[in-house]
This record gives C-alpha cells, structure tokens and sequence, in this order.
C-alpha cells in the first residue's frame, strides 16, 4: 500500500473504504446461526479497517494539510464524465478518522448486545455496509461518487431502524428514509444542475462533477438566482441530514426507535454527512450564494439551538432528550459554519467531531440504561449513582461534555462558535434580515446562542438529576439486572471517554488538522465572493 | 531573576496531580490503608502547593522592592514575555500555517531573552516580539505613573492557534495561549487559596469521617484547588474562562455531595444554573473584550493596555464590562443573581467556608480585578459618582445583609452575609478603590472561612444542626470554636483592631474620596457601606449571642471538636485578628506610621502596569470613628435585643410594618419564588411543552401531511385509474391485476424493503462494474 500512489488497487483509501464491504460479502456466505464467527468476522473487519485508518493517519502529511492527499482520480462513468476520484485533507480527515473509530466499538458494543429480534449476522452487515458508506462519502471528491456513497448510508441504516428499532419502528424508519431520499432527490438536482451550467473561463461547458474543478471555477458562469436555487437544493438536501431546524422532525424518531448501535452511528457519523456537505460541496462550489444563504443558515441554526433546548426540557424520555439535544449542538455547528470564517469552520468541525464522541457515548448510555431498567422513561429512573455507580458517574461525565464544560471536548465546538459569530465575513454586507448587515445579524445569533448554553445545561441537568442522583425508584430498587459497567461496554466506551477529554484539554489535535484546510479555503471564498 | 516566579504552573499541576492520583487510587487507598492515607494525599499536596505560594510571594516581595529598571533588556524581555503574541502587528512572520506546529517555539519564559546566546530557539521569538513591544509607542505610557512599573511574570505557551494571520477580508488568526500570570494580585490569591485549601483539607479529615463518599469528596476538593489556582494564575480571558468553569462544576459536585437528597441536589443544580445564566454574560464579555482589543489576543494585560489607551472604543468597553459583570453577579452572589448561594450551603460545611466564602464566590470580584482598566474605562469610575457596578455592590451588600437577621440557620446567616461582604468589596471595585476591594477580600476569606469553619465545630458538637435555636450557652463547652469565632465575629463586624475594621474602613474612604484624588465622591456607596457596618454587625451579634451565649436549648451534651478541627480554626481565627496591620495607612490622625510599614499590602499588590492611575484614598478619622460607632451599636443592639428576652421576632408580631418587612425578608425578596416558579417553571413548563407540542403537531403534522397526501394520490391512483381504468382495460387478465395489486400493497404497507434493496443493491453493483469495465 501506498498512500500517495494515485493507483486505485495500490491506495490504502480503498481498502478502508471497501474492506467492511468485503467482510460484509464474506459474512453473507455463512450461515446465520454461527452468530460468534459473524460477531469475530465483524470485529476483525472493522479492527483491519480502523488499521489501515491508522495507516493513513500515519502517512498523512500535516504540514500539508491545505492539499488533497491520498487522491486517487481515475475513470469510472465516462458517459457523463463521473470519475472515481477520492481524497482526504484536513476537512474529511478527522471525520474519516471518527467514522474509523466509532465502527468497531459498535461492533464490540454489540457482542453482548445484539437488539431483539436478534440475527447477528444481519445486523453486523449492515454496520460494515454502513461503514463503507460513511467512509466513502468522506474521501469521495467527485460529486456522483459522494452522492453514491450518501445514498448507500441510508439503507443500512433504514434497516437497522425499521428491522431492530423499537414499538414504532415502522413509521420512524420510513419517515427517516422518505425524508432523507426527499433530500437527496434535491440534492442530485443541484449536482447536476452544477454540473450543465458551470463554464470554463474560456466559455465551453465545463461538465464534470470534480468538486475539485468546481470549486476552482466557483460558480462564477451561473447567474446570480439560479446560484442561490442551485445552493437552496443542497441546502435542504443537507440540511435534512444535519437536521437543521425545521428538517429537523425525522430525528427524534429516528433516534428514539433506533437500536442503541443505530442510535449510536446515526449520531456520531450520519449527522455529520449534512454539515461536512457544507463545508465540503456547497459553500467552496458556490461561495457567493453560500454568503447570501449564511444570515437563513445562521438564523435557523439558533432557532435550532434554542427550539431544540426547548424540545429537550419538555421530554419524558432519555433517549429523545438526547435525541433533541442534536438539534440544539448542530446549531453550533451550523453557526459556526455559517459564519464563513476560519475559526467559525474550525470550531464546527471540531463540533461534529465532539458532538459524535460525546452524543454518541451518551446514546451508548440510554441504550444501556434500557437495557437495565427495560424503560427510559425518566419520571421512573432514578439513583443510577447507587445502583450502577461508575455508570452513573460516566453519565455525570457525559452531561458536563455536552453542555459545553471547557476542560471536555464540547466546549470547544460551541464557544468558538459563538465567538465567530462576533465577527462573520462580510460584515457589512446587508443580508435579507431587515436589511440588517451580517453583523447586526450574528451578533444577535451570538447572544441567542450564548443563551442556549444555559438551556443545555438545564435539559441535562434535570435529566442527570433525575436519572441518576437520588434513591433508586422501589420498582427498581433490588433489581438483580441493574449491574454496573461491564467489560463490553468498557472496551467500546472508553476509547470515546479519552477522546472527550483529550481533545477538551488539548484541542489543537484537530485544530491543527483543521486549520491547514480551513483556513487556505476560507481566503480563497472570501477572494470569490471579492471585496465585501 | 528569582527561579519560582515564572514556575508557577506547578502550583496548578501539584493539585491536578493529586486529583488524578485520589480518582484513580482512592477507593484502593482507603481499602488498604484507610480515610487518613486519601486524605494525606490531598493534604501533602496542598501542602507544598502552600509553601511554594509562600516562597512565590517572598520572590514577588523581592521583585516589587528591586524591580527591573525600565528600558532595561530584562524589562523589555518581561514586557515581551507578558503581552506576548498581544501585538496587532504580528511581530514575527507568522504564515498561521507554519507556524502551528512550533507549538513549543511560542514558548516565551522571561528567563531566555536576557541571557544572550543562552536557548537559541526561543532566543529569536522573543527578542521579536520585545522589538515589538518596545516599537508600539502607546504602550504603558497611559497609565502616566510617576512610578516605575514593577512588571508581572508571564509564562505562556500556545495551546493552538487557527486562522491565516493577516488575511484581507476575514479574521486574522485566533491564537489561545496558556499561562501563568504572576503578579500582586495573583501571589496574594495563590496565598489564600492556598492557606485555606489546606486548612479546609485537614479540618475534613475529622468533619468527614467516615462519609461515605470520602474519596470523591477530597478528589472534588483537589480538583476544586487545580482549577481555581488555574483560574487565578491565568494570563488571558480565556484561560480564566475555563477556571471558572472548573471551579463551578467542583462547586456543583460539593454541593451535591449527599445527592440521596433532593434538597442537595436541588441546591447544587441551582447553584449551576444560575451560574451559567451569569456565564452567558462573561463568555460574551469574553467576546467583546477580545474584538475591542484588537481580535489578536485574549491576554488581559493586552486588554487592559487597550482599555487605557486613547483610542479605545468607549462604548464597547461598558459593553464588555456589564457583559463580564453578568458572570460577576452569578459567580459571586451580587444581586439578584446571588440566591443560589444561600442554598448553596447544602454542601459539607468545609467545602462552604473554601468555595463558598473564601475562595470561588470572589472569583468574580477578582475579575473585576484583574480586568480593572476595561472596568474603570467602560464605567467611567474615575469622573462618575454613580453606576451599575457601584450600585449593585452597595444594594448587594444591605440585600444580604438584611436577610441574615431573619435566618436561624447559622450557616445561612453566614451565607447572606457573605454575599454582603461580597457586595462591600464590588463596591469597593466601583468606586475606584482597587486596593480596598482587593484587600476586603484577603481579610474576609481568613474571618469568613473560620465562622464557618466555626459552625462547622459547633454542628459537629451538636448532632450535625445549624439551628441556632437548638443552640446556646455553647462558649462554656467550646473555649477554643468560641473564641476564634468570637474574634472572626468581631473582625467581621469591622471592630478596632481586628482585620475586618481596616479593609471596610479603606472601602468607605474610598467611597468618600473617589478615586481621582477626591474628585468624585460615591456618597450613596458611602451611606450604603455604612448602613451594612451596622447590619453586618447587628446580625452577627444576634448570631454569637444565639449560639455562644444564653443556655444550651439542643440535646445531648455539646463537646469541643478535636484538634485536628480546633487548629485550623485557630490559626484563622489569628489571621482574622492581625492581617488587618498589613495595610496600614500613613497617618492615623495625628499618628504618622513608619513608611516601611504602612500601605504594605498597596505596595505589594496592587499592579503598577497596565493599570489605571488611581489616587487612594486617606485614613479619615471621623469616617473611621463613625464606622465604628455604627458596628459597636450593631453589636450591642444585636445581642442586647436577646439580652432582654426580647427577640426580634418579638417585633414582628407587634408591629404590622415590621411583619410586613419580615415577611418579605423571609421570603427573600420573593426572588426564589419568581426564579424558580415563573421562570425556570414556566421555561421547562409551559413553554418547553408548548414548544414540543408546535413540534410535533405543526411542523411534523406538516412532514406527516406529505406522506399521507403522498399516500393518498397512491392510493387513488391505484384504485381508479390502476384498478377502474388500466385493470379495466387488460380485461380477464385477473392473475396479472391480483399480482401488481399486492405488490403495490406490500409497498403501501410500509415494505420497501425488497424493492429499495433492489434498488440500492443494483446501484452499489453498478458502481463496481462501472469502474472495473472502464
């Protein structure tokens, strides 16, 4: 293997992308009922593949971060000029790496924890075909190819919901694929619609889905409308995924239904797909709708921020509590990105990174609270601390991570955020908010956000509160099935723990990746979009 | 150059160090070798941490008397060192992206730039950045001290840095920096923290004997000191930031020590939240501050050398300053943020007397401390005689005060009269008397940490009660809890000679004098700070006099604490009682005190760079002598009003104003009732329901609508135009029509599944064979 060779059968990129593929292939091949070999192939799939991740890691060049390495550009549809090129910069790294690391620790995870109605074997799959999916869509640099590996996401995950999920699976897993294809089916528009308008400088159709090539052209030939129509397609598109406010109504049900592992991934990686779109495709191709779109994606970004915090404290159910509490982080998120500065992309980044680890640990929790309790209802939980204490106190943990406690990881996805938001590009540029210029507008997107933190702190307080401090409720009180932290769930959730707080202590460790790309990038929108 | 100036850090690691080995080693420690091995630990490590802040401040003490001349290499290198990467210019050519990794070349100590030839790579670096420094005209000159300036003793290294340094249109790069900042002020917060850390540490060893989460409590409380020493030492707005954030999570732990309760727990969510309302305000403060100064550093030397100079923006400096107040209000009890802190008192009682009166709470009086330029700029403190932050202190300090006369519950009285005393030295910071203020809280921390520590040993001897009405006659079991308590009391209520009666007696001066050297007066301060010298006095003498005095009225039979408990005590009780003398003024009346005595405390602490040019107040004999009058009335009401057997509630019952007054105070100003009731009710009530119910009734109503007309159109379609038309057509092809129809049930039924798996399946497949054709 070798990382910068350019060849397809010769890029460690392959392998990782295709490897759980592979695995899911062979696992097809065997018969359901050998559920330890599924479960071993499974893990030592997603081990090798998170080893070649290492590998890459490995190979990676920091100090170039700014440069797409790894690129792999080859022919693959040629009747429409879709090539199979892949790559990895400092914007897709930390998320490739995520994705590398959250897999394997679902499959530990599910060793002991394969949801009713059982049959390992298909549930191991579908993760390994979920893992290609997600690794794909972050190193695929054409737009087709991006499109195929979106799109090869969502089935997995459909299943995962609709086949293991809970008593509403049905109507959440259907909602969850409609909704998303609904986007999608935007999303392929916009694609192509960039793909027939960009032109040369020279004036001849430029015809290709590089995101490359359409980022150096920037969208510069299409006017003006259909710009901003074009972007509005990847706006929904994307924004369904993130979920942002008011695309938003898919995820609580999803989440909820989900199985724990589903639940899981959805979180950490799925949710990212939508603002890495952003960061990736919509803002560099099209820069100057991207400044027009920033105040709308702001303005909803805080609705979501606020509304979701809101959803939060109103919830009688964990895992929907946590499920919300989404909305309210990819705010940050969405903010930070719709500041168009380097900081504000830095931070989000940084965002989808925190938000999956701690998210995903937190649903790690729910899963393993039902699980225990049989019910997530919270007016019946209570005393967690005295019934499963290292359980307990990793709740506590999680819920200062997620509440943005500076020390752990969140805090440095959401105060940078807001800090961008004193100062977002373009400053003095009216935006379509009274008229008002950027400015005006993000600062009051700035102090709405500094507002949410302290609803943030609310919901999972009160849920802490409630689920954890006290005397354990009668009905649960000398129950034999409460135990504490056993040594699956050890094994998948540490490695999450550390994560949370080593990139709260020393954030640079992505910042570092980040910034080579980001801020490279940023100028050069800022330069696209000119002067203002 | 003494050698611990710029090593500071350690103070900070040492206590980390002894988290990290509690958490992890505790549980097995105390296994193996019981409470005492755990709490040794903590009590070693706060140890040298004490001793080091000792040594710390003797090296400052040196360096204040025999500072570097100014114009000197080695000043110049200081000056580089502490505003550092502040310089708008960028000083060294940074490329935002090369320069990333060289994390460790941003590292500027003092020791590197004067010795030349010494470390060659930090040897380039800092002599850029003192080039800068001494280039930047403006710098210092503001301030216009006849003085020399005695410059602090920075240490930073960058912990990240993101952005293109000098891009055109868009945000130069954010650097975030961490350090230490030693100085007056921050020696003298290494000293309390640390002398009261380690007392509180080894009072514990007996008060929480046998808890039974022993260990998380000593991990809270090194973790607790970690954070605030990292807090205090911090060299920029950030940094403090994440302190403040640290310590309010150790808060809400402590508090929610026994969290079988709801009562703590609801008590240390409280404490949280609040504090996070406030921190809404700070972290934009934090914003503000960063933006007006330039958008190249947090540093707060940085921010205050902008806030000093001509140029600075005016009105985004109140801006910053009323944002950075917010955090002020929550953290350290000013109104009408301050009633967590009462409820706050749930916690053990150790932990009360170090997070919740002498250490945490003014953490935000020390902000303003620190941020003192961006204060007396926005606020004008230097030309007005009334505003925000002056009043809130002064209505603080009567709010809190008022309210300990209706507690019988000794520790809530020594809570509100925290938030009074808190109120007396933000106050003390409005009216431009820095050093007053400063000092307030140096002398407040030793009393007020022993009166509690004092209630402590008293509920220890009294089955764990803090009602003073199960009290009484307890001086002649307790000798040593009364009279630390009795002195602690007396200092508190400003009584001549002890601690208390200085440092007030300076706020009140100061309010008098104003700080442009008599120019503008605070009056309303003034009589604000002499109606609470009464208060503070009445309220404490009712306290002594219900629990020390009269005959016991509690069960069992009281006995003195150990010594393990008593030493502690004793030793603040003696600080309460002397510490005063290390500020003393220049001229008593007639009695003029030796230079080399009086101001000790100005001359040590107060900071002479980047700092505005206040005038301090002098002694005024007949102010002092009112002060005192007031307190000694206090006092003799106070007790008197039990003397006789008539208690003030007594009063209440006769008088319908006073039972009107009374019920309001009991009530506590009915602030719990609209927080708690209207607002945090209503928010995670109605509103949060009426939220979700928009959620899931509109906007998914609207999702769901889709899928149903969708649904709908389907099903028409099938059943007219599939069934009644095409059907109709392909007429006696019954086998065919029966077959489509239920495969188009079968779709409407909710499975998909086979065919999108068809789907999808063929499009992976077509991805493959795409690529491997072409």
């Amino acid at each position: 293997m070798d990382f910068n060779s350019g060849q397809f059968w010769s890029s460690p990129i392959t392998y990782a992308v295709f490897l759980p593929a592979v695995g899911a292939l062979v696992m097809l091949l065997i018969p359901r009922q050998q559920e330890m070999t599924h479960k071993v192939l499974a893990l030592i799939t997603s081990l090798v593949t998170l080893g070649i991740g290492i590998y890459i890691l490995t190979q990676f060049d920091y100090s170039a971060g700014s440069r797409l390495q790894g690129v792999v550009d080859t022919n693959w549809i040629d009747a429409i000029n879709a090539r199979y090129i892949v790559g990895l910069d400092g914007i897709s790294l930390p998320l490739f790496a995520l994705t590398l690391l959250v897999v394997p620790l679902c499959v530990i995870y599910s060793m002991d924890h394969i949801p009713a109605p059982g049959n390992a074997k298909a549930f191991l799959i579908l993760i390994l075909v979920l893992e290609t999916g997600m690794l794909g869509s972050f190193v695929a640099i054409d737009l087709v190819l991006f499109f195929v590996f979106f799109e090869v996401v969502l089935l997995p995950m459909y299943f995962l919901i609709g086949v293991w999920g809970g008593e509403q699976r049905q109507y959440a897993s259907i909602k969850f694929f409609l909704y998303t294809l609904f986007g999608s089916a935007l999303m392929i528009v916009a694609f192509l619609a960039l793909y027939f308008l960009t032109k040369n400088p020279d004036g001849s159709a430029a015809q290709t889905f590089d995101i490359r090539q359409l980022q150096a052209l920037s969208g510069s030939s299409i006017g003006r409308t259909t710009q901003l129509l074009i972007f509005g397609g990847m706006f929904v598109g994307f924004g369904i995924k993130v979920p942002m406010f008011p695309f938003h109504t898919w995820l609580p049900d999803a989440h909820t239904q989900a199985p724990t592992v589903g639940s899981v991934i959805l979180a950490a990686v799925l949710l990212k797909l939508g603002t890495y779109g952003f960061v990736r495709i919509a803002i560099p191709v099209l820069p100057e709708a991207a400044q027009s779109w920033a105040p709308i994606i702001g303005l909803l970004a805080v609705i979501g921020i606020i509304y979701g915090a809101l959803c939060c404290l109103a919830q009688t159910d964990m895992k929907r509590l946590i499920a919300f509490s989404s909305v309210a982080h990819m705010g940050y998120v969405m903010l930070g990105i719709a500041t168009l500065t380097p900081f504000g992309i830095n931070a989000a980044i940084f965002g989808m990174v925190a938000h999956g680890l701690i998210t995903g640990m937190l649903f790690f929790l729910a899963g393993s609270t039902k699980e225990r309790y049989h019910t997530l209802e919270i007016r019946r939980l209570g005393g967690l601390l005295k019934s499963a204490p290292r359980m307990g106190w990793i709740l506590g943990f999680c819920s200062m991570a997620s509440l943005g406690l500076p020390g752990l990881a969140g805090f440095w996805g959401e105060f940078p955020a807001i800090l961008s938001s004193y100062n977002p590009a373009n400053p003095t540029r009216a935006t379509v908010l009274f008229g008002w210029s950027n400015e005006v507008v993000f600062r009051i997107f700035m102090v709405l956000a500094a507002i949410g933190t302290v609803l943030a702190a609310g919901y999972l307080l009160y849920l802490y509160q409630r689920v954890a401090f006290g005397e354990p409720k009668e009905e649960f009180a000398d129950d034999p099935h409460i135990h504490d932290v056993n040594a699956f769930e050890w094994v998948s959730w540490v490695p999450l723990l550390v994560g949370i707080v080593l990139l709260g202590v020393y954030p640079n460790i992505v910042f570092s990746v980040t910034n080579e790309t980001v801020a490279p990038a940023v100028q050069q929108i800022a330069a696209a979009v000119g002067g203002g | 150059m003494p050698y611990l100036l710029d090593k500071a850090y350690l103070l900070p690691l040492i206590m980390a160090g002894s988290f990290l080995v509690i958490l992890l080693f505790g549980k097995k420690l105390l296994r193996v070798a019981g409470e005492k091995a755990v709490a040794a630990v903590g009590v070693l490590a706060v140890a040298v941490c004490f001793v080091l802040a000792l040594v710390i401040a003797g090296q400052w003490i040196q360096r204040v008397d025999h500072p570097p001349v100014e114009g000197s290499p080695e000043f110049a290198a200081a000056k580089a060192a502490c505003l550092g990467a502040s310089e708008p210019e960028g000083a060294h050519e940074k490329g935002g992206v090369g320069e990333r990794n060289g994390a460790e070349h941003g590292d500027s100590t003092v020791e590197d730039a004067p010795s030349v030839g010494g470390s060659e790579h930090a040897m380039g670096i800092a002599e850029g950045e003192s080039a800068a420094a001494l280039a930047e005209p403006s710098s210092g000159e503001s301030t216009g001290g006849a003085h020399s300036e005695v410059l602090p003793v920075c240490k930073t290294i960058t912990w990240f840095e993101t952005g293109v340094a000098n891009g055109p249109t868009i945000l130069p790069g954010i650097k975030f920096e961490v350090g230490t900042l030693v100085d007056g002020l921050s020696v003298m917060m290494l000293v309390t923290v640390g002398l009261i850390s380690l007392l509180v540490h080894v009072y514990s060893i007996e008060y929480l004997r046998g808890d039974r989460r022993f260990v998380h409590y000593y991990a809270f409380l090194s973790l607790f000191t970690a954070s605030m020493l990292f807090y205090v030492l911090g060299t920029n707005t950030l940094q403090m930031l994440v302190g403040w954030e640290l310590v309010g999570l150790c808060s809400f732990g402590l508090i929610g020590h026994w969290w079988e309760e709801k009562k703590n727990t609801d008590a240390a969510l409280k404490a949280f939240l609040t504090n996070r309302v406030g921190d809404t305000g700070l972290i934009i403060g934090v914003v503000v501050t960063f933006f007006a100064a330039g958008a190249t550093s947090f540093n707060v030397l940085h921010i205050n050398e902008y806030a000093l100079s001509a140029n600075a923006n005016k009105t985004l400096l109140l801006v910053g300053a009323l944002c950075l107040f917010a955090g002020v209000t929550s953290k350290s009890g000013q109104f009408p943020l301050h009633t967590w802190l009462p409820d706050a008192m749930a916690g053990p009682t150790p932990v009360s007397a170090l997070i919740h009166a002498a250490t945490m709470v003014v953490a935000g009086v020390y902000l303003i401390a620190r941020l003192y330029a961006v204060f007396y700029g926005g606020l004008e403190i230097g030309s007005s005689s009334l505003h925000y932050v002056a009043f809130i202190g002064g209505l603080t300090t009567i709010i809190g005060g008022a309210l300990a006369f209706v507690q019988y519950d000794l520790k809530k009285v020594l809570a509100y009269s925290t938030i009074s005393q808190l109120g007396y030295m933000v106050m003390a910071l409005g009216v431009g008397a820095w050093t007053a203020g400063v000092f307030h809280l140096f002398t407040h921390a030793m009393f007020k940490a022993c009166l509690f520590l004092g209630a402590g040993s008293v509920s220890h001897a009294c089955h764990h009660t803090f009602d003073m009405r199960e009290m009484g006659g307890l001086k002649k079991y307790m000798p040593v809890t009364h009279a630390t308590f009795l002195v602690s009391t007396l200092a508190l209520a400003g009584i001549f000679p002890f601690a208390g009666f200085w440092s007030k007696d300076e706020i009140l001066a100061g309010s008098l004098h104003g700080p442009s050297g008599g120019e503008n007066a605070y009056y309303l301060m003034l009589v604000m700070g002499l109606i609470t010298a009464f208060l503070t006095a009445a309220y404490m003498g009712r306290a002594y006099y219900l629990t020390f005095l009269g005959e016991y009225r509690g069960h069992g039979h009281p006995h003195e604490s150990p010594k393990v408990m008593t030493v502690p005590l004793v030793i603040l009780g003696f600080m309460g009682a002397v510490i005063g003398f290390v500020n003393f003024p220049g001229h008593i009346g007639p009695i003029t005190i030796p230079e080399n005595l009086a101001h000790r405390f100005e001359h040590y602490v107060q900071p002479t760079f980047a700092f505005p040019s206040i005038e301090v107040a002098p002694f005024t004999l007949w102010l002092a002598g009112l002060s005192l009058v007031l307190a000694v009335g206090g006092l003799v009401i106070g007790i008197g009003y039990y003397l006789k057997g008539r208690p003030l509630a007594g009063l209440t019952e006769r008088n319908p104003l006073a039972r009107a007054g009374y019920q309001f105070l009991v009530n506590k100003y009915y602030l719990d009732w609209l927080y708690e009731d209207v607002i945090a009710d209503s928010t995670k009530g109605a509103i949060a329901r009426a939220m979700y119910w928009v959620n899931q009734n509109i906007i998914d109503a609207i999702v769901n609508l889709f899928g149903a007309g969708a649904l709908a159109i389907g099903r028409g379609l099938y059943r007219y135009v599939d069934q009644g038309v095409v059907d109709g057509l392909v007429n006696g092809s019954g086998m065919v029509s029966e077959e489509s129809g239920q495969f188009l049930r079968r779709i409407q039924t909710g499975k998909v599944q086979q065919y999108a798996a068809l789907l999808f399946g063929s499009a992976v497949a077509l991805v493959f064979v795409l690529f491997i054709v072409s």
